[in-house]
């Protein structure tokens, strides 16, 4: 038998990501200080890894309903509540692995075949390849620099045909670090009231935004009941192995995605939500503290990077900025790859995110203010050299 | 300007064009901050926290607690003063609970401790009793694991 014979056709079709080689590379240079890597450098709180040792040592080592415990879709509306003005019951929340799992799920319970997906970009490698997985046809939308990389309500309304079915609205945006608040969303909250297209928000980065608060689109008149808002443990609690993460939207859609899920994956990990409920009932002060953290170090990057010629506008949410690599002279993957070689810095070239992220590449400050110092004093030498 | 001092009690080895960075004001005003701060004893003093273990120098260390009778007119604090000045007090609290003082003692051997405490410490007037702690390990000090320092092992994932 031809292993390539009976390999899916559709899952033929979807490209392989172009750099796969690349994060091999970093792999294999130990000693490289990595820029790269899209996850919080600091631990879990201890208070939350000392419930999920104190949940094993019960024994609570068992499946959990499929949605999740009762008890964590309670905190998870609290959650809501309390930072985003969200009301929702525990019936409209579903737990997750990972928000990857809950943006596959929504894709998978809306999409028939030939339906359109808009996903602005550059933007999380994920969306993509999901809507091709569910048969669906992604439609992008190259984000602007000049926009500060926000959607605008005359690049959506371009984008949305009669086959549209959902919009994807990455914000605070990875790679960018791109946020849209409250006027930025109105327009765009505007543009598709009367129009029968899901909007799946991803805000799992909602807790990182530095400057103002994080706005939902959900808490918009009439965006409720057509909003699946997706969020998750990973980024803003620094969990991002324990793969755990949430769904809140419309009863209906919440149904069908725990439909999916109780086949596919049955259950979230036991011990991950019953860590998850000490981390949203007492863990708000240690996002504060990482938040402060992240602030620091993107006031240091962000400075050094500007001065040394890689033009970087002000990001205000995530943990990335997404600065020009033009007085390079180099493309996205010959300047990341090249620092890797030269300096041992490694970065991600941004069309990883997108075809529009040429000309860009994603630094991540989540890392060390040492290595961060020691980082942008190799990229001055480089940036030097060329 | 406070977090200036936030930020040197974490890592005192931050210097002021890295602390200009991180709080985005000029090197000038962080070197008047630091000047001012250091000229009114908010800052006291600069030093690291080290695990002698790892070189195989042999350093001991007392908790001792002591109750002491409080002076007339000078309540505690000349007391603690008497005991705080020798060079073998690493650091000295007044206390709230079963004793007055907390003394931690440093010294390169238990019988040099101990000579300190039945020499200096316990003899003073106002000193009524002590009690000596020896510690045996040393876990965590000054907000500091001792095991833990460790480097980025995080590996890349596509995201």
């Amino acid at each position: 038998m031809k292993i390539d014979d009976v390999i899916s056709s559709k899952i033929k079709s979807i490209p392989p990501s172009g750099i796969r080689r690349f994060f091999d590379l970093i792999n294999e240079m130990k000693d490289a200080i990595s820029l790269s890597i899209g996850e919080p450098d600091f631990d879990t709180p201890w208070s939350i890894r000392e419930e999920g040792i104190f949940s094993l040592e019960k024994g609570r080592t068992h499946y959990s309903p499929n949605a999740g415990f009762q008890e964590l879709r309670k905190e998870i509306t609290n959650y809501m509540l309390r930072k985003f003005d969200l009301v929702y019951k525990p019936e409209e929340t579903i737990v997750t692995v990972g928000g990857s799992e809950a943006i596959d799920l929504i894709l998978r319970s809306v999409i028939d075949p030939g339906d359109e997906v808009i996903i602005p970009e550059p933007s999380f490698v994920a969306y993509s390849p999901c809507t091709l997985l569910a048969g669906g046809i992604p439609v992008a939308v190259p984000l602007k620099v000049e926009n500060n990389f926000k959607l605008t309500a005359d690049e959506l309304l371009e984008a949305i045909s009669e086959k549209t079915k959902a919009l994807v609205l990455p914000f605070p945006c990875n790679p960018t670090g791109a946020t849209m608040d409250r006027e930025d969303l109105a327009p765009i909250a505007e543009v598709l009231r009367n129009k029968d297209i899901v909007v799946i928000s991803d805000e799992i980065y909602a807790e990182l935004t530095y400057g103002s608060k994080h706005v939902s689109i959900a808490s918009f008149d009439d965006m409720k009941d057509r909003t699946v808002v997706i969020n998750g443990f990973s980024k803003a609690y620094a969990m991002t192995g324990w793969r755990l993460g949430f769904a809140c939207g419309p009863k209906a859609l919440i149904d069908i995605m725990i439909k999916i899920h109780q086949y596919a994956i049955m259950s979230s990990p036991t011990i991950a939500q019953f860590s998850g409920i000490e981390a949203l009932k007492n863990c708000d002060r240690e996002i504060e503290k990482m938040n402060l953290e992240y602030q620091r170090r993107k006031r240091v990057i962000v400075d050094g990077l500007n001065n040394y010629g890689l033009e970087c506008f002000e990001p205000f949410g995530a943990f990335y900025c997404f600065p020009s690599v033009k007085k390079s002279g180099l493309d996205s993957e010959r300047f990341a790859e090249k620092l890797l070689m030269q300096e041992k810095v490694a970065v991600v070239p941004g069309t990883a995110f997108g075809k529009s992220g040429e000309g860009f590449v994603r630094i991540c400050y989540a890392a060390s203010m040492e290595n961060i110092f020691e980082a942008l004093k190799r990229i001055k030498r480089f940036m030097e050299s060329i | 300007m406070i977090e200036i001092l936030e930020l040197i009690e974490k890592n005192s080895r931050l210097n002021e064009e890295q602390l200009s960075r991180i709080m985005n004001i000029t090197e000038e005003e962080i070197r008047k901050a630091i000047a001012l701060y250091e000229d009114n004893c908010t800052i006291v003093g600069y030093t690291a926290v080290i695990n002698w273990e790892k070189v195989n120098r042999e350093k001991v260390h007392a908790l001792i607690e002591v109750k002491v009778t409080p002076q007339r007119g000078e309540g505690f604090d000349k007391v603690a003063e008497r005991i705080f000045r020798y060079p073998e007090v690493n650091s000295c609290y007044l206390m709230s609970g079963g004793y007055d003082l907390a003394v931690i003692i440093e010294g390169m051997t238990m019988k040099e401790v101990a000579l300190f405490v039945a020499e200096k410490l316990a003899p003073m007037d106002a000193v009524m009793s002590t009690a000596t702690h020896f510690v045996l390990k040393k876990y965590k000090d000054r907000g500091m694991i001792f095991e833990e320092y460790k480097k980025d092992e995080r590996e890349a994932i596509v995201l």
